[in-house]
């Protein structure tokens, strides 16, 4: 039944570390995810985890020592935000085309500069092209449980790839929130234990790794990539299935809160997204047909699924909390809507650019959205498409 | 949600406002309560003045963003309420709960035509003949469990005496003077 407890995100995600026991942690400290890898040290100097903690100077050092230990057949695990994912750019790339599941906890935070510390999801966006599964988390209950199920998925043999699980910077990774817990003895089961195929320290079978790769392999293995995170989607609702039976809790590629007869909808992710939950109650208490699409698998994208679940909206308004500077909209955005046209689905969309650098968003902030959702659905006039929300005029 | 209480602290950097919204927190979870419990993080320095949220209810919280209607707001310190427009959205039917020594007229004069109830504590006071050094976060935590009636002043009790032994553990000689702070403030705070 579970163990009722109240922690905050980086709490949460420390714990689900704990649990999971992996063989090496390396972390460098950055705000706001400091706080995990120092909650984890304490764990391994009290004797509660047998993991490896390699203390690195610098995050460059973390991903490089994950992506050592994992090709070594070990189970390597980090945390990092913003300009610490920033500086483990060239790594992050490594990682995922030498198909090693180290599993990150990355708490969301705006990429320097000007210097800001609070929560966007710049840094996150900056790598959605790197090759990671990403898993988005509303809350810590959403942060704790997709770190349990991360290693499933990486490790799978049809997947081997490196998996993020993100949570909002501050907004949960610092609130103290009610979290249910799964006994220390009920993770070990469902995590289980790695064992890789191929791995340096097997001296049955030398390999090297990350060796010259030119004209004649390198597109055939990013096919590969390619086809492991095509792969992944059912490998994800697979695990997610599992872990419902065990916990009761039901994860899938995105939450659709009241979508049924939805008319307009929000497609946001993270802490956005319970934030929109309560704008649709009051609005539904009104009589408006709200609805709301919670990304939680971002990469791979469900192009397809989310294009079907929006085919009945009148009008549908996706939430971006980075701006692309491209002039045409954020990533989200461009994701949904290319997902819509694919499937040739056309439903009137605007993007919303919202939250930037820890911009309050409040209830009253998407029920705006909603309203302007409504004059579309009314007029059918789309009016300026890229949209910002919570910005000063 | 209309069991939901949203409450919200100011003080200044380093007198335990954001702790005190955190023991409050555990304080209702321990009732059984949904609750959220978060700083507003600044520049944080000594003296700077801060702001950190609760939210408490019967039934799990969704809403991911600061409070800007409270039902009670507590003033850790007085020399902000010239500083801060600590009634900012302050629900009428509400209360305000001040650590000062000030009437009842002179609290009221800073608070921009406030007509909900105005609380006092002198927590200053309770701090001193209970601990001997000045922590008003103490004394704060049990004004607003009293004012807002979340629970019962027994259940709190109670509850406050397994989280001091849990948070004080490395010098347990401190426990009982904050058990006697907190007795004495849920005795000591008064409308005004």
């Amino acid at each position: 039944m579970g163990i009722r407890e109240r922690l905050s995100g980086n709490e949460a995600a420390a714990i689900a570390m704990k649990q999971i026991n992996p063989d090496v942690v390396a972390a460098f400290p950055i705000t706001p995810s400091t706080e995990i890898p120092q909650y984890f040290s304490t764990f391994v100097s009290n004797g509660q985890v047998d993991t490896e903690f390699v203390a690195v100077e610098s995050e460059h050092s973390a991903m490089s020592a994950c992506i050592g230990a994992e090709s070594a057949g070990a189970r390597a695990m980090t945390a990092t935000s913003a300009n610490g994912l920033s500086l483990m750019w060239e790594m992050i790339y490594i990682a995922s085309s030498l198909r090693l599941p180290i599993v990150m906890s990355l708490v969301n935070r705006a990429v320097s500069g000007p210097l800001n510390i609070h929560n966007d999801h710049s840094d996150a966006m900056g790598v959605r092209d790197a090759g990671w599964i990403m898993l988005f988390s509303e809350n810590n209950q959403e942060a704790y449980d997709n770190l349990l199920m991360a290693h499933r998925i990486a490790e799978h043999k049809d997947v081997m790839l490196p998996l993020m699980v993100c949570q909002d910077g501050f907004i949960t990774s610092h609130s103290i929130e009610n979290i249910e817990l799964l006994e220390d003895e009920k993770v070990k089961a469902f995590v289980g234990t790695y064992h890789p195929e191929h791995y340096l320290l097997n001296d049955k079978e030398p390999i090297a790794v990350g060796p010259l790769d030119l004209q004649a392999y390198l597109f055939e293995h990013k096919f590969q990539q390619g086809l492991a995170m095509k792969n992944a989607k059912k490998v994800i609702a697979d695990v997610s299935k599992e872990f419902e039976a065990l916990t009761g809790r039901k994860y899938e590629f995105f939450e659709k809160y009241k979508m049924d007869d939805a008319e307009q909808v929000i497609v946001c992710m993270n802490s956005t997204a319970g934030t929109a939950k309560a704008a649709v109650d009051e609005l539904r208490a009104q009589g408006i047909k709200a609805g709301l699409l919670k990304i939680r698998m971002f990469r791979p994208f469900p192009a397809e699924e989310v294009a079907t679940a929006l085919k009945n909206a009148k009008s549908i308004a996706v939430l971006d909390k980075a701006d692309s500077l491209n002039g045409a909209g954020g990533a989200l955005f461009e994701d949904t809507i290319s997902g819509m046209y694919v499937s040739n689905i056309h439903v009137p969309t605007v993007n919303y650019i919202y939250g930037i650098g820890g911009r309050d968003t409040t209830v009253n902030d998407i029920k705006k959205v909603y309203w302007d959702l409504q004059e579309i659905s009314n007029t059918g006039n789309i009016g300026n498409p890229y949209r910002y929300l919570g910005l000063r005029g | 949600m209309s069991d939901l209480i949203e409450i919200r602290w100011h003080g200044r950097g380093g007198q335990g406002a954001k702790t005190a919204s955190l023991l409050l927190a555990d304080a209702a979870f321990n009732t059984g309560k949904y609750i959220q419990g978060f700083p507003e993080y600044g520049p944080e320095r000594m003296g700077a003045p801060i702001t950190a949220y609760n939210r408490i209810s019967d039934s799990p919280i969704t809403v991911h963003s600061n409070i800007y209607e409270p039902n009670y707001v507590v003033v850790v310190d007085d020399t902000l309420l010239d500083a801060v427009d600590v009634t900012a959205g302050l629900k009428p039917d509400g209360a305000i709960i001040i650590n000062s020594t000030k009437d009842g007229d002179e609290l009221r004069s800073h608070l921009k035509g406030y007509t909900g109830k105005v609380y006092r504590i002198d927590a200053r006071k309770v701090s001193m003949e209970t601990l001997g050094k000045y922590f008003p976060n103490t004394p704060m935590l049990a004004a607003i469990v009293k004012v807002s009636g979340i629970m019962s002043e027994e259940a709190f009790l109670e509850d406050m005496i397994g989280s001091f032994k849990h948070k004080f553990a490395k010098k347990p000689e401190v426990i009982d003077g904050n058990m006697k702070a907190l007795e004495m403030a849920l005795k000591e705070v008064t409308e005004v």
